[in-house]
């Protein structure tokens, strides 16, 4: 474990020099080295830049809010030094001639980047095990999945290879695996962050946010990467408030909303469901007045998001063709139609390529009212239903997956299987809003593994979720918790 | 086989033209803009947004916008309130993201309606179905610059990301001279617009026709050709010859095999002086529009639509009419001085001062013209004041300086700006009005000339030129026509 492995403790230690930024930077680039090759976190790494940015804080160079924390990102997220490859062989060798905007802000924070995380492939999967270059495991259980998209991202973090780290959240990709690893994580509303710099995936729904051990943590790392960006035309206006300076401060009078539909959703475990029940029963020894609401549309969700998403993804993903940049086959082709489809059948796996043509169909002439028009009118009334429940409540609790992270290969085989863990977190993307994942139990047995609550509020509420989310954490243990990891013992 | 006669027939011609705006910056990037830097090296107008790179995302350019919606206004279209972004997808190797940014249902420009002039001075009304505006493509070449062959294709992405205005027009074209005639039309619109150069051999304005006749044969049966479409026509010659070489390629198609063609795609030849076949229309490509979820909407509000309008002023064709009905310049004097925006302003500064119109319009056209050939420079760069033109008008007008010394005046104003009055007398310019002086010359004249006065009188009139020559010989700056008017006066008296 390093030393100090949450934000906050790293930068007050770092400033109060009781640890210096090389040190820190230097363990968990050690911890990268050493242990990571069965982990796979961690898909690149450039170690000398780090020291050079952790020497600078140290020499009182670089200061910030993040001076000398050791921060990974997610390898969707362009820098302008080493590769960013999307975990996808169409990326392997692609090297961004800039920054994304959260990446110069994480900078400008201090912040020493220490490496960029794995991914399923251009953020398509629950699981990450649709990455190109390795599978990641999970810190709590190498056997089971670190979950996904920002698989490699919550690894990293919860087997303190750094102490926050960046992802990217389209469906849940954010949430879903700092629910798998233990951690708190955040989608911002959508139009917060800037998605400058963010391979696309979807582009309507795409939204960076941060991954760490804390409630505190993800506060301070969204109030450096918050606010607006010329460079993105989707980016919000209005300047973000500060997250930290009221985040003690209970909610009075809090209303917490619990889903009807949500109930009926089968294929919850009964582990996840009384650590969430608990949960509920904490807030309501907080002062808290539960209220049922109604989600009317939550049955249509996941088919409106896996519309939605691969129509955005086909076209987004259309610029990989082999001949600009990115992978190109190297067979012989006799004309520029078989360059284009040699090059994208070899740089693309297989999930990838199923959303393209998913996508691709539902775009098409003849089709496009069926199918793209259908899930847009579906995303009206999924923004309209959570209106409509935020007038009666603060905030919505749920599960945030409906299980604790599964095996290793137990839904790859089932695409649609694996689509349905993201029931409770897509429909937070359709409709822009935020959520937040908060750990909130464990697992029982020998291998205890790690449940994640979600809580939603409205758009531009991230002050609100966050303080709510901090209610909680104030008085559980569950975040204080980590792995105890063996990893060369543990690994048939 | 039944002989096919035609007993008459109707053109049907519409036309697609794409105009790259002369913005600054590109459609959605703040790279440097292809239109105005003609020539640049290969591929170095280019950044990480017109190359597609991954992560990158696009930022609409106001400037392109607000260019589009003047044209709009000027060809009398409808500006939309709300319009959108969308992708049109196709794969091509000069197209970086494989989609264009363009619009689909809601365009910036609606319907509108355009009054074309036509060279007999006869109106004719072109509605206009659509403008929008989307980024240019790059330009894949398949020879090297300077003709070398190669093996490979090679791509030259400067012109990717070029704010592109399509204007699309119904099909109320009825020959080859009114195509030409609005496509010209088009071309001094939008240079008075400034909001492109049109500069027809550097690409700025690509003319599409799209072309059908409808053909009565003898026995008052109308058949109708297939809709064809000449791609990439950028020279008002090749347009107006292109199109008429279409509607007679499809008029003897139909009488020599009856066929009416197919839709399709055709290409100008110009060393055959034909159109050729490309491609067949029969299925339309499927370009899978969506709206393109990197941008917002525009929402054009009243107060930025009437800026706008204000920008625009009075067009060219309008100032043009009234030139002629309500200042009684002629066709080509008012052509001369309203189709430049800047020209016109300047001819419209000097009329507040009060002066002929028309007066004003010659001392314009000629001096001012001639200078501006001199110093290769625009009327209002040349740094004389609209009010000397004005003034210098006047002296004319009031008979102060012959129409003859107007020349010399512009030319010292040249050098430094004077009153025009000052100018005369230091050049001594001013003509003698003083009857008194005038009419002791006329005395002298009258004395020294008896056989002259004599001829005069005896009725020839040529002899009152040789007095009047005498007269005026006499004395410097004498007003000749006050001198001619008394000198007749006192002789037949």
């Amino acid at each position: 474990m390093l030393l100090y492995d949450t934000v906050i403790s790293a930068r007050d230690a770092v400033r109060a020099k009781d640890i210096s930024a090389v040190e820190l930077t230097r363990a968990a680039l050690a911890r990268i080295e050493e242990q990571d090759q069965l982990l796979g976190a961690f898909n690149s790494k450039d170690s000398a830049r780090a020291l050079i940015q952790a020497k600078a804080v140290d020499d009182g160079e670089r200061t910030g809010p993040l001076a000398g924390v050791p921060i990974a990102i997610k390898d969707n997220i362009c820098t302008s030094w080493g590769t960013t490859t999307c975990s996808s062989k169409m990326l392997e060798n692609f090297r961004a001639p800039y920054d994304a905007t959260v990446v110069r802000a994480l900078e400008d924070a201090g912040a020493v980047i220490v490496g960029k995380t794995n991914l399923d492939e251009f953020a398509m999967g629950s699981s990450t095990e649709n990455s190109a270059f390795k599978i990641t495991r999970n810190p709590w259980d190498q056997k089971r999945v670190p979950g996904g998209s920002s698989g490699g991202s919550a690894a990293a973090v919860a087997a303190s290879r750094c102490c926050g780290a960046l992802g990217s959240d389209t469906g849940g990709s954010i949430r879903q695996p700092a629910s798998f690893c233990g951690l708190v994580g955040m989608k911002p509303t959508y139009g917060r962050v800037s998605r400058y710099g963010l391979v696309a995936f979807a582009s309507s729904l795409d939204q960076i946010g941060p991954m760490a051990w804390t409630v505190g943590d993800c506060a301070q790392v969204l109030n450096v990467i918050s606010g607006h960006d010329r460079k993105d035309s989707t980016s919000v206006r209005d300047a973000a408030p500060d997250y930290i300076a009221n985040l003690e401060k209970p909610i009075d009078r809090l209303r917490i909303g619990v889903v009807k539909e949500f109930q009926a959703i089968a294929g919850v475990d009964p582990q996840v469901k009384s650590a969430i029940d608990a949960a509920i029963k904490k807030y309501q020894s907080l002062g808290a007045e539960i209220v049922e609401v109604s989600l009317p549309h939550t049955d249509y969700g996941i088919a409106a998001y896996y519309i939605i998403a691969p129509c955005e993804a086909s076209s987004n993903l259309a610029r990989y063709d082999g001949v600009h940049f990115g992978h190109r086959t190297s067979e012989q082709v006799n004309d520029i139609v078989e360059l284009f489809s040699k090059s994208r059948a070899e740089g693309f796996g297989p999930e990838v390529q199923r959303r393209i043509m998913i996508g691709t169909y539902a775009l098409s002439s003849g089709y496009y009212d069926a199918y793209y028009n259908r899930a847009l009118q579906i995303r009206t009334l999924i923004r309209r239903d959570f209106d409509e429940a935020f007038r009666q409540c603060d905030v919505i609790l749920s599960p945030t997956s409906p299980t604790p992270a599964f095996k290793a290969g137990e839904k790859t085989a089932d695409p649609l299987q694996m689509y349905l863990v993201d029931v409770f977190t897509v429909t937070c993307n359709i409709a822009g809003i935020p959520g937040i994942s908060v750990p909130c139990g464990f697992t029982s047995g020998a291998n205890p593994l790690p449940i994640g609550m979600q809580l939603l509020g409205p758009v531009f509420s991230e002050e609100k979720l966050l303080r709510v989310a901090r209610m909680f954490e104030a008085t559980t243990d569950f975040h204080k918790r980590r792995p105890v990891m063996d990893i060369q013992a543990s690994v048939e | 086989m039944p002989e096919r006669v035609v007993q008459s027939y109707r053109v049907l011609v519409g036309m697609e033209i794409h105009v790259q705006l002369a913005t600054k910056s590109k459609m959605f990037t703040g790279c440097a803009n292809a239109a105005p830097n003609f020539g640049a090296e290969p591929n170095s107008l280019v950044d990480e947004q017109v190359l597609g790179l991954p992560g990158t995302l696009p930022v609409m350019n106001k400037k392109a916008v607000e260019y589009s919606i003047q044209v709009g206004l000027a060809l009398g279209c409808q500006i939309a309130k709300h319009s959108k972004w969308d992708r049109k997808s196709y794969y091509y190797p000069d197209l970086p993201k494989n989609y264009q940014i363009s619009q689909y249902d809601l365009p910036l420009c609606g319907e509108g309606s355009f009054e074309l002039t036509l060279e007999d001075g006869s109106t004719k009304t072109i509605r206009i179905r659509r403008a929008h505006l989307e980024e240019d493509a790059g330009k894949l070449l398949h020879d090297a610059p300077g003709g070398f062959k190669i093996d490979h294709s090679i791509l030259d992405l400067n012109r990717a990301g070029t704010p592109l205005l399509e204007i699309v027009t119904e099909p109320d074209f009825e020959t080859p001279e009114q195509v030409r005639a609005f496509g010209q039309e088009l071309q001094r619109l939008v240079q008075f617009l400034g909001v492109s150069e049109g500069q027809m051999q550097m690409g700025h304005m690509r003319f599409e026709p799209n072309i059908n006749v409808h053909i009565t044969d003898g026995d008052g049966k109308v058949h109708k050709t297939a809709i064809t479409e000449i791609k990439n026509l950028n020279s008002f010659s090749v347009l107006e010859r292109a199109t008429a070489y279409e509607i007679q390629r499809q008029i003897h198609e139909w009488i020599e095999t009856g066929s009416l063609g197919q839709k399709a795609t055709y290409g100008w030849d110009e060393s055959s002086g034909a159109t050729f076949f490309q491609r067949p229309k029969e299925k339309e490509q499927d370009y899978r529009y969506f709206p393109d979820p990197d941008l917002v909407p525009v929402d054009v509000d009243e107060a930025w639509l009437s800026e706008l309008k204000n920008q625009v002023g009075e067009l060219p064709a309008t100032r043009r009419k009234r030139y002629m009905t309500a200042l009684g310049l002629s066709e080509a004097e008012a052509a001369a001085l309203a189709n430049d925006r800047a020209t016109g302003d300047f001819y419209e500064k000097a009329l507040r001062h009060g002066s002929s119109a028309k007066r004003v319009a010659n001392l314009l056209l000629s001096h001012g013209r001639r200078l501006c050939n001199e110093k290769d420079c625009t009327l209002s760069e040349l740094g004389i004041l609209p009010e000397r033109v004005a003034e210098i008008a006047s002296l004319i007008d009031q008979n102060k300086i012959a129409a003859s010394a107007a020349g010399a005046v512009f030319d010292k104003l040249m050098e430094e700006d004077a009153p025009p009055d000052d100018i005369a007398k230091a050049l001594g310019l001013l003509q003698v009005s003083d009857t008194g002086a005038i009419d002791a010359a006329i005395e002298a004249a009258i004395a020294a000339n008896p056989k002259a006065v004599a001829d005069f009188k005896g009725g020839k009139q040529a002899a009152l030129g040789s007095l009047t020559g005498a007269v005026m010989k006499s004395a410097k700056g004498l007003n000749p026509k006050l001198v001619q008017e008394r000198l007749r006066a006192k002789l037949s008296s």
